[in-house]
């Protein structure tokens, strides 16, 4: 018997569960599914540690919010989705309130909320400097009360059933048993997060594969503003481990090799042995990354295993003020990386953080697509435009994950049937994956070929891109996807296999990789976080528009654009002084500043 | 300090074999690896069908338990060079029955966990518009703690009443049911008292402690039993002497 | 449906999990568990030995005298004298869990777990003044 539902949730993190909420509560009669290749709590959203931006402040307004975001995102952003989702922002954060989330709170009993890089108010809600696990684990526990949501967990999905236009349910693998089953629904809701991995130094979670992303691409439905990638400029190399801002603006020191604080090369001031807001270390985190760029050009950063690094020095502070002031950073670099900030040098470099593309969707997750839907990171609405503002993304899979679930429950509710040959595709799925991935004898290691595809992203399109870097990423990653098709696959079990899992989260990353790619070479300008130094102007007439990237019938990557909805915010220069982090409230003891 | 390091990983493939068998890999040993990095650099270049979970490398997915050196450990916050010279044994959480390799079947506690009514429980809501339940920084203190769990199941594999009485609810899901009882938004510690105060519930620990020391965020699981009981048994003193509810 | 994991319709075979009938050997927390739970046989035994010396009361001097006596025996000296170390032993691991246990507060603020671990040795020496008292003093 093929089990069946109405509504097929992929991936059980923030949005994933959020929208389960949203499903069970619109309308109880119907089945949800979330089929997740991770226990729920095992998500990615359980790391983000800074907040969730929601405005509620009596000096703040949803029309900051929304001009923050727009302006932060370069004009990238789609406005009426932001006006939507400033508008529902507060009342989201407060159900969460509802379900138990531990938000700090001031003295009398209110909600607090703190300032935030890029947010001119303070309006970020956080759980001390464990907002996503919180929110996670309070949405996690709250969808167990809610009889009509079955979870599949440890089910990886290898593929979106299509028919007749839309979309009628999944395969996936059941990873215990190695059972490759179809699962029927009349709506499926990508909630699958970003594709971190695609790049050798990112902070995401090693489940960060852009499975999602890939799923719905090889499925007909088109990806948006794929070459817009966040970094973040101080992030351990080797663990990907994030140092916060907090660490800088409570005086740490960025140096090269020779112990130079190289900031002051790039027009971001003169040192002080104080912090001072807005220059050196406290500049946007963008320029920040860039500045990384150059040193590594001009060979003045450090090599280790890992590959290039500077030092973040913190030991001028002393024991005291770390303790004081940061211990999170201190507790992070003890444990997980045996080094201690008191007396040693911290060894970071820009880090690869978020995926601001994804998922085409209109303003309820709906994709072009019928029947499928798309929430979170894996989805690009597009509120975060070129450019993310910190704590808008932990907000967005709230808002965003409720508003697909509530759409994707209508669509199930229409009585729709689901074909007898989406089983037939099933049966093809099954064959593929047993013969493919079970009874091959390639010789290519799986840690090779993403060695290789990682590096080459970070090589030709990272921080800095150029045409001619772009069109070398283009062959390298064909030649890696040759090599694919010659994977070795040793494990042969079906129980808990692996390395099954992994060359199909490979395979995932390198159709995404190819699409941010050719993303990135269309694009000939400069705007938030696609850099190329061969067009280093932001061109509104030309660009001011959404990529999208559609799969053509031979498999090959086709860009066309999709004009940006503007509604009260015509397009100005960003000033990158804003994108700064405010510094005042570093200063507040215990405050660690977020991500 | 030597620039390798011995694993000595416990292997089960339940098609190939009925017991669970020792494979011993030489990893490099840098000051800065853990011994989950020891693992993936077996998977990546030594041998590729060792199963384990893993995700986050740092300490708050709760994925990455495991035995080391008898011992549960968050692998990513195990360092191998405090085991030199080695060899290390690294084997998959104790109590639980072994689906593969190092990968464990939590599906007793992810059961065990919905009984425990792990949600704020309330007779009434107010609406949204009539804003927060108010919370002070003392009240949010007396259940922070507890709900700092990342269920990664060290408490489980540390229990022996666990080990030896199944029925155990157990460490985790006792201390998430505290969670909530002692929110002051919630009110539904009567329904979870059922629960708790069954033979299985709090009265079937014996407070051998281990919870709490192997637990890597501090949550405390023996106190929150502990504490519990205490409650649980003036309220049957209470129920004693001021029957239905005086 | 109920809510939760689904089971998947077949399984491969897992490993059970197993306990060695030995593992309170493999760690000192665990042996020190197993002898707590032991330390109650000895208490059983102390109130066992309190009836007795009551009974003995209640029949008169001769009967006292005959118990005094079988007290002083080796065999009894050596068990009262290990059953001491248990109850002992009992009492300081059954205060340990005490401010874990008993979380009271006075105002906002939770009084602190040494305090109340105080409180109890505090208790336990007034009992312990009071006995003494009671036999000395008379």
């Amino acid at each position: 018997m093929t089990p069946s539902h109405d509504v097929v949730l992929v991936g059980g993190g923030g949005a994933g569960l959020r929208a389960a909420i949203a499903i069970a509560e619109t309308n109880p009669r119907l089945s949800i599914a979330v089929v997740s290749k991770v226990y729920p709590m095992r998500s990615h959203t359980v790391s983000a540690e800074g907040g969730s931006a929601g405005a509620i402040g009596a000096d703040d307004s949803t029309d900051e919010h929304a001009y923050d975001t727009i302006s932060g995102g370069d004009w990238l952003c789609d406005q009426d989705a932001v006006e939507a989702f400033v508008t529902e922002a507060p009342e989201e954060l407060l159900r969460l309130e509802r379900w138990g989330c531990p938000w700090n709170r001031e003295a009398d009993g209110r909600i607090a909320v703190r300032p935030f890089g890029g947010m001119k108010k303070k309006r970020t809600w956080f759980a001390a400097d464990k907002t996503g696990f919180h929110m996670l684990h309070t949405l996690f526990q709250t969808s167990l009360k809610y009889a009509s949501v079955v979870r599949y967990d440890e089910w990886f999905v290898t593929r979106l059933l299509v028919d007749d236009g839309r979309v009628q349910g999944v395969v996936a693998i059941d990873l215990q048993s190695g059972k490759i089953e179809a699962i029927t629904a009349r709506s499926v809701i990508l909630c699958t997060g970003g594709c971190g991995k695609i790049f050798p130094f990112t902070t995401n979670a090693s489940i960060k594969s852009g499975d999602g992303m890939a799923l719905a691409y090889r499925a007909g439905a088109p990806l948006k503003d794929m070459e817009f990638l966040q970094y973040h400029p101080t992030g351990l190399p080797f663990t990907g481990i994030l140092i916060t801002e907090a660490a800088r603006s409570e005086g740490g020191y960025l140096i090269n090799k020779d112990g130079y604080r190289y900031l002051q090369d790039y027009a971001l001031g003169t040192p002080q042995k104080e912090p001072v807001l807005r220059t050196m270390e406290l500049g946007p985190r963008d320029r920040l990354s860039q500045a990384f760029m150059k040193e590594l050009e001009k060979g003045r950063t450090i090599e280790t295993p890992y590959g290039h690094v500077v030092h973040l020095d913190l030991r001028h502070l002393g024991e005291k003020k770390i303790d004081a002031k940061i211990p999170f950073v201190r507790e992070l670099c003890r444990k997980y990386q045996n080094l201690d900030p008191v007396k040693d040098l911290i060894p970071v470099r820009p880090v690869l953080h978020y995926m601001m593309g994804g998922v085409h969707t209109d303003i309820d997750g709906a994709t072009p697509l019928a029947g499928l839907y798309a929430a979170g990171e894996v989805a690009c609405v597009s509120i975060n435009g070129a450019n993310r503002l910190g704590s808008n993304s932990l907000t967005e899979l709230l808002v965003f994950g409720a508003r697909a679930g509530k759409a994707a429950a209508e669509h199930a509710s229409r009585n729709l049937e689901i074909s007898q040959s989406v089983l037939g595709q099933a049966r093809d799925e099954h064959r593929r994956i047993e013969q493919e991935l079970l009874n091959k004898k390639g010789s290519e290691r799986i840690a090779d070929l993403r060695e290789e595809m990682q590096k080459t992203m970070e090589e030709s399109a990272g921080i800095y891109r150029t045409g001619a870097s772009l069109m070398k990423a283009v062959d390298r990653l064909r030649s890696v996807q040759e090599r694919y098709a010659n994977v070795a696959i040793e494990d042969r079990s079906k129980a808990f296999n692996t390395e099954r899992v992994s060359a199909l989260e490979l395979s995932n990353m390198l159709g995404v990789a190819e699409t941010i790619v050719m993303s990135a070479l269309r694009r000939e300008e400069s705007r938030g976080a696609h850099q190329r130094t061969d067009f280093p102007k932001r061109d509104d007439k030309r660009f001011l528009g959404h990529s999208l990237v559609h799969r053509n019938p031979d498999g090959s990557a086709r860009v066309e654009y999709l004009p940006v909805t503007i509604t009260r915010w015509p397009p100005a220069e960003r000033i990158y002084g804003e994108a700064a982090p405010h510094g005042g409230s570093n200063k507040a003891p215990g405050s660690s500043l977020p991500s | 300090m030597a620039d390798r390091i011995k694993l000595q990983v416990a292997r089960y493939r339940p098609e190939r074999e009925a017991e669970a068998t020792f494979d011993e890999y030489e990893v490099p040993c840098p000051k800065d690896w853990v011994v989950l990095d020891g693992l993936n650099h077996v998977k990546d270049r030594i041998d590729g069908t060792l199963a384990y979970r893993w995700s986050c490398r740092m300490g708050v997915c709760g994925s990455c338990g495991m035995m080391v050196n008898g011992e549960p450990k968050l692998t990513c916050a195990t360092f191998l060079a405090d085991y030199a010279p080695g060899p290390i044994r690294v084997e998959p959480l104790r109590n639980f029955p072994v689906v593969r390799d190092l990968i464990v079947d939590i599906g007793d506690f992810m059961r065990k966990l919905v009984t425990v009514r792990p949600w704020i429980v309330r007779e009434e809501e107010k609406p949204l518009s009539a804003g927060e339940y108010l919370q002070t920084p003392e009240q949010m203190d007396d259940y922070k703690q507890y709900s700092m769990c990342i269920n990664c199941m060290l408490c489980y594999a540390a229990c022996p009443v666990y080990g030896l009485d199944p029925l155990f609810i157990g460490p985790a899901a006792i201390a998430l049911a505290q969670r909530y009882n002692l929110d002051s938004r919630d009110e539904g510690a009567a329904e979870r008292h059922r629960v708790l105060s069954e033979h299985e519930g709090i009265w079937g620990c014996t407070f051998v402690g281990e919870c709490t020391r192997v637990c890597p965020k501090h949550v405390d699981p023996a106190g929150a039993i502990q504490r519990y009981k205490l409650t649980a048994a003036v309220e049957t003193v209470k129920a004693f002497f001021m029957p239905r509810g005086a | 449906m109920s809510p939760g994991q689904v089971q998947p319709e077949y399984r491969q075979r897992v490993l059970p999990p197993r306990v060695s009938t030995l593992w309170w050997l493999g760690k000192g927390t665990y042996f020190a568990f197993i002898l707590r739970e032991l330390s109650c046989v000895f208490v059983a035994w102390f109130v066992a030995y309190l009836l007795l010396l009551v009974r003995a009361v209640s029949q008169g001097d001769a009967s006292y005298q005959e118990f005094l006596a079988w007290s002083a025996t080796t065999p009894i000296l050596l068990l009262n004298l290990v059953s001491f170390l248990f109850l002992i032993f009992h009492t300081v691991t059954f205060f340990d869990a005490a401010p874990r246990a008993m979380v009271m507060k006075v105002g906002r603020n939770r009084v602190p777990g040494r305090v109340v671990l105080a409180g109890h040795y505090a208790g336990w020496a007034a009992a312990s003044a009071i006995v003494c008292w009671l036999l000395l003093g008379a």
